[in-house]
C-alpha cells in the first residue's frame, strides 16, 4: 500500500524535508502532488529516523507545505526502455516531447545502473574511423572508449561532435549502429544544430535524444545523462547495437550537482564542488565499454566547456582522470582559422595502442604518430624561440622543424568540418609532412618502415 | 548475536541503534540483502557503519547484524592469478554467478572452496613450532611455492600433520597449544586488514628492486623493501609506469591495486598479463600477480578498504620469505574515499576537506613496507616494496595528498605533463625527482654492475642539470651565443634525454633494459662526449659534430637486442672514432 504524507516541513532550494514517514528507503523515487493536481518528482537523499530529505527534480515553485502531498513509489528512478526509442525525443526526465505516443516499455531500468565487473569487460580495441586526421592519426578512437572533448566558451565543439557522429564507422563491419544524444542545459540553438545535422544526414532515425535545455530546471540535469546512458545500455547490451553517446555539456551537470551539495551544506572540495564529484562523474563515464555476453558497445563522447579555458579546473581535471584520454580544443588554433581547432599536443587517446597497427590501421601508424608528435612539439618550441630571437638564432635543423610545424597545422590539422579522410590518406599526409625534415631525424621510425614509406621525391 | 536497527542512511554511511555490544571495526551485514559494512564510529548504542555496497533501497528499521569479526582477508593458496574487489570478493567467480554487472549482496568466498591442493608437510609429529614456522608447502603456481605457516600469534607442539590433497578448509593437522588446547590447522588463515602482520625485525634496504626502466634504475632507483610515489597530472603516463613496474620488477610477487581507477585499465592487466612472460622465470606474469580492482564506479567505501586488503595479502607472501611489490593506483582516490566518509561523519575537515588524520593513515600504509626478518625459527628474509601513484588535482603537487605522501616515501618519480606532450616517456622529470636510496645502493651496483656505476650516473645527472642552466641562457640570447663546449653539452644532454631516458613501453626490445646494457648505453654517450670534446679542442666546428651520421646510430642503440648489443656498441664506438678523426683531419688540411 502506498501512503501519502502531508508532512512537508521545509522546502529550501532543491531540497525538501518530509517528516513522520514510515518505511521509506534511501534513493527511492517520490512523487509530490501539488494542490492543483500537478505531479512533480523527487528522490530520497537521506533517511534520518522518521524524517527524509529529498531532492526535487523540478522547480519548487508552487509547492505548498499545507496542501501538497508526497508519496513514495517503492523503487528508484526508472526509465522505461524499448527499441522503439530510436528516432524519438525525450525531455531530461525521459518523457517523450516530440508529440508522439508514450513508449510501450519492454522493461523499466534503474537509471543509476550497476558497475560493470572489470573481470567481465572486453578491452576496447576496434578502430573507429572518424575521418578526422587529428583523431584517427594521433588520438585514435576505439569502440567502447570514453573520449571527452574539452572545449571553451565559443569554440566549435558542436561541429566537431557532429562531424564525428556523421563520419564515424568501423571498417569491414556492418553491425547495427545508434546514437544517443543527451543535451544537458545547453541552449535551444545548440540543440537545434545537432538535431538538424542528424536530420540532414538521416541519422535521426537511429538516434535517441534526451533534451534538457538551459531554460529547463537545473536540477533535472542530474538525471538527464543517466537517462541517456540507461537507454544506451539497453540498446548496446540487450539489443547488441554499437552506440555512440554524445553528452553536452558536462559543466552544466557538475554545476547542478554543486547546487544540491551547497543546499545540503556539505563540506566542499575544490571550487565549491562536492568532494564526491570524481566518484559521481565516474559512475557515468564508466558505463561506457564492452562486456561479456553482449555484442554491443557504448562509445562515449562527453563534451565540456572549461571555465576560462583552464584545464586544471575541477571538472576537466577530474574528467581527465576518469576518461581514456581527451581531445582539447584550442582558442589559438581557432583564431588562426584552423578547423577543427584541435590542440594536438595535450590531446591524448589512452586506448590507441591496441587499436592501431597492422591489420587494424596500417603497420606504420604507431611509429609515424610518435614521430609527428615529437616533431610538432620541437617545431613549436623552435617557433617560440624564433619569436624571441629571430630565425637567425635557430640551428638549420630547428628552422626546418619550425617550417614543419606550420605545414602540419595548415595541412594536417586544418581539414575543415566536412572533409572525410580515410586512415590511409591521413597517414600519407603525415609522411609528406615528415619529409620536410631530414631523414636522419626520424629516430622514432623503424628503418624498415622508413625504407618502405619515406616519400621518394 | 548482536543485532540493531537502522536509524539513518546517507549514501554509504548508515547509522544503526541497539549496537552497544558491537566492537569497533567489526563487520556487519546491513538490510535484507545482507550488504557488507564495517563499524567506524560508536556513540552510545549507535554505530556508524560504512557500507561497502550501494545502499539504495535501505531504510529506517532495516536489520543490522554484527559478525563480531573485524574486516579480514582469507590467506591461503589460490590468491595468485585472482582478481578481487576492495573487500576481497573474487570478481571472476562473481561474473559466473551473477553476470557482467556487480549486483548487491553477493556472498562468495575469497578462496575457492572446492579446489584441491597438494600439501607437502615439512615438519612432523612432536616438532615444536612458533608463529611463522613453515609447516609445509603447496605448489600454488609454477613459480610460487606457497608456504603454510603457523599463525603469527600461536605456538605449541605438532600432534598431527599429514601430506596429502586438501581443500583450503580441510584440516591438515593439529597443534597442541601451551595451555593444552588443540588448534586445528587448515591451508587457509584469516587476518584483519587494518592490522599489520608482525615480523621479527626490520632491516635497512640495501638491494635495488630492478625494474628494467632506465630512468628509474639508473637515476632514481628504489630498493627492495622501499617506498616510492609517482605523482603526475592526467595524461602524463602514471598508469603505464605502474604497469611497467608490475611487469618487469624483479620481485617474486606483485599485488596490483586498482583503487578508484578506470575499469578498462584493470581489464587490460587481466587480459595482458597471462600472455606476457616474466623474463626471470619464463612463466606468465599472471603466475606472480594478485589483482585488487575497485574501479571508480564501484562503491566508494570498498575503495578505502582496497588498499589494506592489498597490502595484507602482500605481507602474507612477504612472511613466506618472498620479495613482494605492492603497486597502488591511485592513493589519491583512496584519500578521496576517506574524505567522503569523513564528510558524511560530519568531522571537522583539515586541508581541502580532507580529514585531519590523512597523513597518519598514509604513513601507516607506507610503513607496512620494508625488508624484514620474518617470524619463525629459520630467520628467512622477506621484502615488501610499496609504490603508490598520486593524482594531484590539476597536476599541482602542493595539494595535501602529494605533500603528505612526500613526507613518508623515499623515492619521488615526478611525472611532467610538458614532457608527455613532447612524447618523452616515461615522463619522469629528471630535475625534480629524487631517490634517497641512491647512496645506500651504490655498494650493490659497484659490486654487481661496475665499480664506477655511481660516477657514470652522476655524470648524466650533472649534464642534465647543466643543460637546464644553459637553456635559460639560450632562451635569452640564442644558441649562437654559446661557446662550442657549451653547445656540445647541450647536444650530449639531448642524447641522454632522447637516446637513454626515453623508453618505449610498447616496443618489445625497449620495454625492458638490463642493468649491464643501461650501463653500456650511458658509457656510449659519454664515449661520444669525450671524443667530441677533444675534437672541439682541435677546433672542429660544433655543427659538423652535431650532424655526424653516427649520432643516428647512437639514437638507435636502445633497439639493439640483449645478445648483440656489445658488438653493436663496440662498432658504434669505432665509427665515432673514424668520423671524428675525419673531421679533425679535414680541419688540419685547410
Amino acid at each position: 500500500m502506498i501512503r501519502e504524507y502531508k508532512t512537508i516541513e521545509e522546502v529550501s532550494g532543491p531540497l525538501m524535508l518530509v517528516k513522520q514517514v514510515e518505511g521509506v528507503k534511501y534513493d527511492e523515487l517520490g512523487e509530490i502532488e501539488l494542490p492543483n493536481g500537478e505531479i512533480r518528482r523527487c528522490r530520497v537523499l537521506e533517511v534520518n529516523g522518521r524524517n527524509v530529505l529529498v531532492q526535487l527534480f523540478e522547480s519548487s515553485a508552487g509547492i505548498n507545505l499545507a496542501n501538497s502531498k508526497v508519496r513514495f513509489t517503492g523503487h528508484g528512478v526508472q526509465l522505461p526502455v524499448s527499441s522503439n526509442m530510436l528516432g524519438r525525443v525525450f525531455n531530461g526526465m525521459g518523457e517523450p516531447i516530440d508529440g508522439g505516443a508514450r513508449i510501450i516499455p519492454e522493461k523499466s531500468l534503474d537509471i543509476n545502473g550497476t558497475p560493470i565487473n572489470p573481470a567481465a569487460r572486453y578491452y576496447p580495441s576496434e578502430f573507429i574511423q572518424t575521418g578526422i586526421s587529428t583523431i584517427d592519426g594521433l588520438n585514435t578512437l576505439v569502440r567502447g572508449q570514453k573520449l571527452p572533448i574539452f572545449s571553451g566558451a565559443g569554440l566549435p565543439h558542436a561541429n566537431l561532435a557532429a562531424q564525428i557522429a556523421r563520419q564515424a564507422k568501423v571498417r569491414n563491419s556492418d553491425s547495427k549502429f545508434a546514437v544517443v544524444f543527451a543535451a544537458v542545459g545547453i541552449t535551444f540553438e545548440e540543440a537545434d544544430f545537432f538535431i538538424s545535422d542528424f536530420k540532414k544526414t538521416g541519422a535521426i532515425d537511429r538516434t535517441v535524444l534526451f533534451i534538457n535545455l538551459a531554460s529547463d530546471p537545473a536540477i533535472e540535469r542530474i538525471s538527464t545523462p543517466r537517462m541517456a546512458l540507461t537507454a544506451a545500455e539497453y540498446l548496446a547490451f540487450e539489443c547488441d547495437m554499437h552506440v555512440l553517446v554524445i553528452m553536452t555539456d558536462i559543466t552544466n551537470y557538475a554545476e547542478a550537482l554543486r547546487e544540491v551539495s551547497a543546499a545540503r551544506k556539505e563540506v566542499p572540495g575544490r571550487r565549491g564542488y562536492p568532494g564526491y564529484l570524481y566518484t559521481d562523474l565516474a559512475t557515468m563515464y564508466e558505463r561506457a565499454g564492452r562486456k561479456m555476453g553482449s555484442e554491443g558497445s557504448i562509445t562515449m563522447i562527453p563534451i565540456l566547456t572549461m571555465p576560462e579555458d583552464d584545464k586544471t579546473h575541477p571538472i576537466p581535471d577530474l574528467t581527465g582522470y576518469i576518461t581514456e584520454g581527451q581531445i582539447i580544443l584550442s582558442r589559438e588554433m581557432y583564431r588562426k582559422g584552423y578547423m577543427p581547432p584541435v590542440d594536438v599536443l595535450p590531446s591524448l587517446s589512452r586506448l590507441k595502442d591496441k587499436g592501431i597497427g597492422d591489420g587494424k590501421t596500417r603497420e606504420d601508424h604507431a611509429n609515424t604518430m610518435n614521430q609527428l608528435f615529437a616533431s610538432y612539439a620541437r617545431g613549436k618550441e623552435a617557433k617560440e624561440l624564433m619569436v624571441v630571437l629571430g630565425d637567425s638564432a635557430l640551428t638549420p635543423v630547428d628552422r626546418l622543424y619550425a617550417e614543419f610545424a606550420d605545414a602540419f597545422e595548415e595541412k594536417y590539422i586544418n581539414q575543415g568540418f566536412y572533409e572525410n579522410r580515410s586512415i590511409e590518406e591521413t597517414l600519407d599526409i603525415g609522411w609528406q609532412l615528415l619529409s620536410i625534415l631530414p631523414r636522419s631525424e626520424m629516430k622514432r621510425i623503424k628503418p624498415e618502415l622508413l625504407q618502405k614509406y619515406w616519400p621518394k621525391n | 548475536m548482536i543485532e540493531g536497527k537502522i536509524l539513518k542512511v546517507s549514501g554509504p554511511l548508515v547509522v544503526a541503534e541497539g549496537m552497544r555490544e558491537a566492537n569497533m571495526f567489526d563487520v556487519v551485514r546491513v538490510g535484507e540483502k545482507r550488504l557488507i559494512g564495517e563499524i567506524i564510529e560508536m556513540h552510545g548504542d549507535r554505530a556508524s557503519i560504512q557500507v561497502y555496497e550501494e545502499t539504495a533501497g535501505i531504510g529506517r528499521g532495516d536489520r543490522v547484524v554484527s559478525s563480531e569479526f573485524p574486516l579480514s582477508v582469507e590467506l591461503g593458496p589460490g590468491l595468485i592469478g585472482n582478481i578481487y574487489d576492495g573487500i576481497q570478493r573474487p570478481l571472476e567467480a562473481m561474473v559466473k554467478k551473477v553476470g557482467a554487472n556487480i549486483t548487491k549482496g553477493i556472498d562468495e568466498p575469497s578462496l575457492d572452496r572446492e579446489k584441491v591442493w597438494h600439501f607437502e608437510a615439512a615438519l612432523a609429529f612432536g616438532d615444536t613450532v612458533v608463529g611463522g614456522d613453515v609447516l609445509g608447502t603447496v605448489k600454488e603456481t609454477d613459480i610460487i611455492s606457497h608456504k603454510i605457516m603457523v599463525a603469527p600469534n600461536k605456538k605449541g607442539t605438532i600432534v598431527e600433520l599429514r601430506s596429502g590433497d586438501y581443500r583450503v578448509t580441510d584440516r591438515i593437522g593439529k597443534i597442541k597449544l601451551p595451555d593444552g588446547t588443540m588448534e586445528e590447522i587448515t591451508l587457509m588463515q584469516k587476518w584483519p586488514v587494518r592490522v599489520a602482520r608482525p615480523y621479527s625485525q626490520k632491516l635497512p634496504p640495501v638491494e635495488p628492486m630492478i625494474t628494467g626502466q632506465r630512468p628509474i634504475d639508473a637515476l632514481f632507483p628504489i630498493a627492495k623493501g622501499g617506498t616510492a610515489c609517482v605523482p603526475g597530472p592526467f595524461g602524463s603516463g602514471k598508469t603505464v609506469v605502474q604497469h611497467q613496474l608490475a611487469k618487469w620488477s624483479d620481485v617474486d610477487l606483485v599485488v596490483y591495486i586498482g583503487c578508484g581507477e578506470r575499469g578498462n585499465e584493470m581489464t587490460d592487466v587481466l587480459r595482458e598479463f597471462p600472455e606476457l612472460t616474466d623474463p626471470k622465470t619464463g612463466k606468465t606474469l599472471m603466475e606472480r600477480t594478485v589483482l585488487i580492482a575497485n574501479t571508480s564506479d564501484m562503491p566508494v567505501a570498498a575503495r578505502e578498504a582496497s588498499i589494506y586488503t592489498g597490502i595484507t595479502i602482500a605481507e602474507y607472501y612477504r612472511d613466506m620469505g618472498y620479495s613482494v611489490a605492492v603497486i597502488a593506483d591511485s592513493t589519491s582516490r583512496w584519500a578521496e574515499a576517506l574524505r567522503e566518509m569523513s564528510g558524511r561523519l560530519e568531522e571537522m575537515p583539515g586541508e581541502e576537506g580532507y580529514p585531519a588524520y590523512l597523513t597518519s593513515r598514509l604513513a601507516q600504509f607506507y610503513e607496512r613496507a620494508g625488508k624484514v626478518i620474518c617470524l619463525g625459527s629459520d630467520g628467512r628474509e622477506g621484502a615488501l616494496s610499496a609504490i603508490g601513484a598520486v593524482s594531484p588535482q590539476g597536476g599541482d603537487i602542493s595539494e595535501p595528498v602529494t605533500q603528505a605522501t612526500l613526507r613518508i616515501v623515499k623515492v619521488f618519480w615526478g611525472l611532467d605533463a610538458s614532457l608527455a606532450y613532447r612524447r618523452h616517456f616515461p615522463a619522469i622529470n629528471w630535475l625534480n625527482s629524487y631517490s634517497l636510496y641512491r647512496d645506500r645502493l651504490d655498494g650493490w651496483f659497484s659490486e654487481h654492475i661496475s665499480k664506477d656505476w655511481s660516477d657514470v650516473v652522476g655524470r648524466c645527472l650533472k649534464t642534465l642539470q647543466l643543460e637546464a642552466e644553459l637553456d635559460e641562457i639560450v632562451k635569452l640570447v640564442g644558441v649562437d651565443a654559446l661557446s662550442a663546449d657549451d653547445r656540445l653539452t647541450l647536444e650530449v644532454a639531448r642524447s641522454i634525454r632522447e637516446d637513454f631516458l626515453q623508453q618505449n613501453a610498447f616496443d618489445s626490445v625497449d620495454s625492458y633494459t638490463t642493468l649491464k646494457k643501461q650501463y653500456e648505453m650511458m658509457n656510449l654517450i659519454h664515449y661520444f662526449e669525450d671524443k667530441a670534446r677533444a675534437a672541439v679542442k682541435e677546433g672542429v666546428n660544433i655543427q659538423l659534430i652535431a650532424d655526424l651520421p653516427v649520432r643516428e646510430r647512437i639514437g638507435r642503440a636502445k633497439a639493439a637486442e640483449e645478445n648483440r648489443y656489445r658488438e653493436e656498441y663496440a662498432d658504434i664506438k669505432r665509427e665515432i672514432d673514424s668520423e671524428l678523426k675525419r673531421l679533425i683531419d679535414e680541419k688540419t688540411d685547410d
